[in-house]
């Protein structure tokens, strides 16, 4: 190919070229917007250089709903296409990358960042600390991804997304058989942000070790920050195996070596199995925390304390255990013989042991609870016979045998939509409306939220469950069309409308937020869904210090033992708080970082060596940097809580 | 910063502390990076496709050489932790510079094992166990050649500071990436090397 052809986008779609022109009115919008309200400054000092665990999980949030709406696209885009037979809507190239994108954004750049939004704003609150254990590193963290998905997202308007599937199997990932530098994107994009996942992992795994406020045991920590220990334990153990194989993959694609070829000796299917080493435990590292957000929301909701603790412990564990020995169930058809895959067919059901004592657990905690019907409830009462029906199907995919009947059809797209939506967006909406009067000091809009919920709940029904009869009838998945005489058409056009509905859903939730920023009362209490764990025993928004004093714990629900049996949490005396300064070089890195993966994307060595050379000049000026933060006098303190008093 | 002064300099405060238990927990992100290479390894080692085995291109005297210079460094810096432990500025400095001269030798020998192994036709692109070979030991070395940098640094700060609280929780954590970086050879030593040339 010649080398300028490379930049330009393999096929010319009207659709492509209309995002090109969106995405440059944005660009020019936001920067005449920034520069006409003056908020440069404050845009640097307060955001791009902030290292407090609260805003950077703020920004994790507004990135992930913004990938959600730019995954979402993709997904209306394919149901679009295939709602009625012989569509010519998308052609077969542009329906590859939009499915590929789909899969890829939506776990990697909305799911993993929603988790890491709630996780960052949560944990450090919940076990009474004041921040995490490396708080410049939270930040590398949160701009390596910010950085990530960028490069990802710019790939359809610059020399052409991937489209190999989010799996990116060997050999059709490629050279040979992907020609475009869609499959390069990939691979660095997800690299730069599966560097800062495991970042992440460790910072989070020593915050929680680490930073406990006196008296917090291993058992009587909350159950979202255990869900979020052993998700970070997942996350250290399973992202090296993804730094690895896509390393290989750049390798294969870049330099010419010979991992994934089916010449000179190298294994497509080693891509199959180091992908699932990394991408079975994903999928626990993102359903995990969806269960901690569950636990605190039903037994807050049920008014009742979590049935069931030691076993919900010890069931997460179980899972993350087993989520490492399972991965083969990906490609049962892909010839490992009868024995491998019994094994791992059985390995893969005992799965739905530690989940079904976790659904009980929540069961029985609502059995003679005093249910109040909230939004984030209703979620969570929604997601057990959803996501049942989600499990179930998984175990008929787990049956290796059966498999080879229904898989790669749109059965096993129901399947894994059923456990992914319920289990993870549910969840996060839930965990969202939950904690939203603590990031933001006052709360959603409950009507609008319940219309938004039977929206999405009623949409995503209808969108995913006619895939199960069409998947066993034969549908095959990745299809960008099919002929009338198959008779897929009528369920596939339900689908659509169920698409349809969800994004009415969504952009409901949208609008919740802009009714509520306007309307909403600011005179909430610090504690407004009367909560039992310790983030609600500071105010609302939280101060920058998060706690005035340390919190002092004596049981699993410190904080509503302090409500209701008058136990004292805190000591009266105030003392100067030392706290981290802002700095600007995660930021900064993550900047060379975008353009040195988009150099090798391009193989544009030059810049990339020159690049390399920058980022290790950084971390050797970092290495010498000395920054002890700084202190917030007793004075300052007590001036905040003052004035924080007055309105909560 | 609370100080506990029963403890050495280096767990000293709760940052430091802190550090060095993010470390290990990044150690133990290192193991599975460095398993994954050696399972892709042991997956490629005989597809050789129309490229040389390993037991035609290894040669024993290179490697024994890189092994000893490297398990030296490994002794040589933990004396230079002891001397740090009992306050000793230069013994300690003579130490890590010993092992970074040890560290830079073994970079020496490996570059000359690559150049070696292009030059006989067992290059990157040959076949997938060349491949694997290369990619193994290169990130092995790219790892040596990243301590060697930040060894330098920590000298140039103890010479700057002494050896106070934070420069001792680097040279700590450092010297414990150098030892993980010795048992990573020991793994190649034994099963990339031996296991290739029996």
């Amino acid at each position: 190919m010649n080398y300028f052809d490379r930049f330009a986008i393999p096929h010319g779609d009207p659709l492509i070229y209309a995002s090109m022109v969106a995405i440059g009115l944005t660009v020019i919008a936001i920067i005449a917007g920034l520069t006409y309200f003056k908020k440069w400054g404050y845009l640097w000092r307060e955001w791009l250089t902030t290292v407090d665990h609260k805003r950077i999980g703020i920004m994790y949030l507004i990135s992930a709903l913004l990938m959600l709406f730019r995954g979402g696209v993709d997904a209306i885009m394919m149901r679009a296409q295939t709602s009625i037979p012989d569509n010519t809507f998308l052609d077969a190239q542009h329906y590859n990358e939009v499915f590929t994108t789909h899969g890829v954004v939506m776990i990697i750049f909305m799911a993993m960042p929603f988790i890491y939004a709630l996780m960052n704003f949560v944990v450090p609150l919940q076990i009474g600390a004041r921040d995490v254990a490396f708080p410049r590193l939270n930040a590398l963290s949160f701009w390596l991804y910010f950085m990530g998905a960028m490069l990802f997202n710019i790939s359809f308007v610059v020399g052409g997304s991937p489209d190999a599937g989010w799996t990116s199997y060997f050999p059709l990932a490629g050279n040979d058989f992907s020609q475009s530098v869609g499959t390069n994107y990939y691979m660095l994009s997800i690299q730069i942000a599966g560097i800062g996942t495991l970042i992440s992992g460790i910072n989070f795994i020593t915050t929680i070790l680490k930073m406990r406020a006196p008296g917090m045991k291993l058992m009587k920590m909350p159950m979202f920050t255990w869900t979020a220990f052993i998700t970070n334990a997942i996350v250290v153990f399973a992202f090296p195996v993804l730094t690895i194989a896509l390393l290989l993959g750049t390798m294969d694609r870049l330099f010419g070596a010979n991992f994934f070829t089916t010449t000179n000796g190298g294994m497509d299917m080693l891509w199959a199995n180091l992908f699932w080493i990394w991408g079975h435990p994903e999928v626990y590292i993102l359903i995990l925390p969806a269960f901690g957000v569950y636990s605190e929301v039903i037994s807050t909701f049920s008014r009742r304390n979590l049935f069931g603790y030691k076993t919900m412990v010890a069931s997460i564990v179980l899972i993350s255990f087993l989520s490492f020995l399972v991965w083969t169930h990906h490609f049962f058809t892909m010839g490992q013989g009868p024995l491998t895959n019994s094994i791992f067919a059985i390995t893969t059901m005992a799965i739905a042991i530690p989940t079904g004592i976790k659904i009980f657990n929540w069961l029985l905690t609502m059995w003679k609870g005093k249910i109040k019907f909230t939004v984030p409830m209703l979620y969570s009462i929604a997601f057990i016979p959803i996501f049942t029906i989600g499990g179930v199907t998984g175990v008929m995919l787990g049956m290796a045998s059966a498999d080879y009947q229904y898989h790669n059809t749109m059965f096993l797209v129901a399947h894994f939509h059923y456990t992914i939506i319920p289990g993870v967006v549910f969840a996060m909406l839930a965990g969202l409306t939950y904690w939203w009067p603590k990031m933001f000091g006052f709360m959603l809009n409950e009507r609008i939220g319940k219309w938004a919920f039977w929206f999405i709940v009623v949409g995503f029904n209808v969108t995913f469950f006619p895939m199960f009869f069409t998947g066993l009838n034969g549908q095959a998945r990745r299809m960008y069309t099919y002929s009338e005489a198959t008779g897929f058409g009528p369920l596939n056009l339900l689908s659509f409308v169920g698409a349809i509905g969800l994004a009415i859903g969504f952009a409901l939730i949208v609008y919740n937020v802009y009714y509520s920023v306007r309307y909403a009362s600011r005179n909430i209490s610090s504690d407004p869904w009367d909560a039992r764990t310790l983030e609600w025993a500071t105010h609302s928004p939280v101060p920058e210090y998060n706690f005035a004093t340390t919190p002092e714990v004596d049981s699993i629900e410190a904080f509503w033992d302090h409500k209701k049996n008058d136990r004292p949490i805190f000591a009266d005396k105030i003392e100067t708080i030392h706290m981290p300064n802002n700095s600007g070089w995660p930021f900064v890195l993550s900047c060379v970082f975008f353009v040195w993966g988009f150099s090798l994307i391009f193989s544009m060595w030059l810049p990339a060596i020159i690049l390399t050379l920058v980022i290790l000049g950084f971390m050797a000026y970092r290495s010498f940097e000395k920054d002890d933060g700084h202190h917030i006098s007793v004075k300052e303190i007590e001036e905040t809580e003052k004035k924080l008093r007055g309105v909560s | 910063m609370k100080m506990d002064h029963t403890l050495p300099l280096e767990y000293r405060s709760e940052q430091n502390q802190i550090n060095i238990v993010g470390f290990w927990i990044f150690l133990g992100a290192e193991i599975m990076l460095f398993a994954t290479l050696f399972a892709t390894y042991f997956t490629l080692v005989n597809r050789t496709g129309s490229g040389p085995s390993g037991a035609e291109i290894f040669e024993i005297g290179p490697v024994l050489i890189e092994t000893f210079v490297l398990l030296t460094s490994s002794f040589t810096i933990g004396l230079g932790v002891h001397a740090m432990r009992i306050g000793r500025t230069k013994a300690m400095m003579g130490f890590f510079a010993i092992t970074l001269l040890l560290g830079l030798s073994f970079l020496g020998v490996e570059i000359y094992e690559f150049i070696h192994y292009v030059h006989i036709g067992a290059g990157l692109q040959i076949s997938a166990f060349t491949a694997s070979l290369l990619t193994t030991l290169g990130t092995h070395g790219a790892h040596v050649t990243l301590g060697l940098f930040w060894g330098l640094f920590i000298i140039i700060q103890v010479k700057r500071n002494g050896i106070t609280s934070a420069t001792a929780n680097k040279s700590f954590i450092f010297s414990l990436y150098w030892h993980f970086l010795d048992i990573v050879w020991i793994f190649i030593f034994s099963f990339i090397y031996l296991k290739g040339m029996m």
